[in-house]
């Protein structure tokens, strides 16, 4: 143990190294340190808020796309009410046909029944005519008769 | 070994153990201390400030990683024992990890080695490891001293510094006296055990690898065997005088 000039020697040494360490080595070093530390944290929180905001996007499609359902079914739901309304509204205005045809028919009957009554009744008087004719065995004028005649018919 | 082989190996670790010197008595210096002590020490501002003019925020190259591991290694460190804002205790705690660790690290070259090339040169001692020399360690103890008293004083002003040295740990006016025969004794402890503790352990490492020298063939796995311990010595001491002086610098912050 022989502590000599060494000492002192070795003490500036010391502290010209603690100075320059600490003016032009330790701030640059820890200053990039830190400012990528600070980078990194600003990356991790912007990737944590692009997930929340993510998920909140994907909750709103979501949202979305049931409301577009429900507004699909609600169309669908108009449209087949309105599919029975036409139907009904069909089978009313058929119904109505129907009758109308069913009145015009039964108005031609009719009117072929009272002709058809018309020609019978002037083939019976032909007939009836005839027959006294027979009867009578004699010709009877036909037109000086012709009022009993109508008489006959239309008795008929 | 042959008989006279005794003084040779004893001559041998003397001779090894012997710094070049100039000067005599107190005015002496020990060139090879200085000189390695210095180049180690450029060595690592160099390498460190080479990185820090280059330091970018982005995407760090190999050599910033490795720089950075251990500035962030110390600032952690430093963080985790003192709390105040002191711009000089983290350089410091740095540069003496680093300067310790590269002079330690001189123990693992082969303790031949450097001593023959320079014996080419017409030079006959060298020992390469600074810290085995007491002036290195009292050094760097007695720089962070002068460090706790300015920051006692600093902080506390004088008649606290003076007051922490003696109204404890007993309170009574007429135990002022020993209370401050006691805290000088810590005081003194402190610098005086830091510079023991790293030159003790490097000495002894030394000595140990001369001795495996002089032991013939067996040297080299021996001589392996002793450096892969010293893994765990250098650092070690390194890094216990790095935190012991920052503890000491944060007890001197403390106001009681």
């Amino acid at each position: 143990m022989n502590l000599n000039m060494t000492l002192v020697g070795e003490l500036i040494a010391f502290i010209v190294f603690v100075i320059f360490c600490m003016k032009f080595v330790w701030p640059p070093l820890i200053g990039a340190i830190e400012a990528r530390q600070a980078t990194i944290a600003d990356g991790l929180a912007a990737s944590d808020r692009a997930a929340k905001e993510l998920e909140l996007a994907q909750e709103k499609a979501t949202a979305q796309l049931k409301e577009a359902k429900a507004q699909a079914a609600e169309i669908i739901e108009a449209a087949k009410k309105r599919e029975v309304l036409l139907v009904e509204e069909a089978a009313v205005k058929a119904q109505a046909e129907k009758e109308k045809i069913l009145a015009a028919g039964h108005a031609e009957i009719e009117t072929e029944r009272n002709q058809a009554k018309e020609e019978l009744r002037q083939q019976v008087a032909v007939l009836a005519v005839a027959g006294a004719e027979k009867i009578l065995e004699r010709s009877i004028d036909a037109a000086a008769h012709s009022d009993i005649l109508d008489k006959l018919v239309a008795e008929l | 070994m042959a008989s006279g082989a005794e003084i040779t190996s004893q001559e041998y670790i003397k001779h090894h153990l012997q710094n070049l010197t100039v000067g005599e008595g107190f005015w002496a210096v020990h060139i090879d201390t200085l000189g390695w002590s210095i180049f180690l020490g450029i060595v690592f501002l160099y390498i460190f400030r080479s990185v820090a003019k280059k330091a970018n925020t982005g995407v760090p190259g190999k050599l910033q990683c490795a720089v950075e591991m251990v500035v962030e290694f110390v600032d952690d460190s430093v963080k985790s024992t003192f709390h105040g804002k002191n711009p000089v205790i983290a350089p410091l705690a740095l540069t003496i990890f680093v300067w310790v660790l590269l002079m330690n690290a001189m123990d693992w070259v082969p303790v031949d080695l450097i001593p023959r090339i320079f014996e080419l040169f017409g030079v006959h001692y060298m020992k390469a490891v600074p810290t085995t020399d007491p002036n290195m360690t009292f050094a760097l103890a007695l720089g962070v001293f002068f460090l706790i008293i300015y920051y006692s004083i600093k902080v506390k002003g004088v008649s606290g510094f003076i007051k922490e040295l003696t109204t404890q740990p007993f309170g009574h006016w007429s135990l002022y006296p020993v209370n401050f025969v006691l805290e000088m004794v810590t005081l003194l402890a402190r610098p005086l055990s830091l510079a023991l503790r790293l030159f003790g352990n490097l000495y002894a490492g030394e000595l140990i690898f001369l001795l495996i020298a002089t032991i013939g063939l067996f040297q080299l796995p021996v001589h392996f065997l002793w450096a892969a311990f010293h893994l765990l010595v250098i650092p070690l001491q390194a890094f216990i005088f790095m935190m012991l002086t920052i503890l000491y610098l944060s007890l001197a912050h403390e106001d009681h």
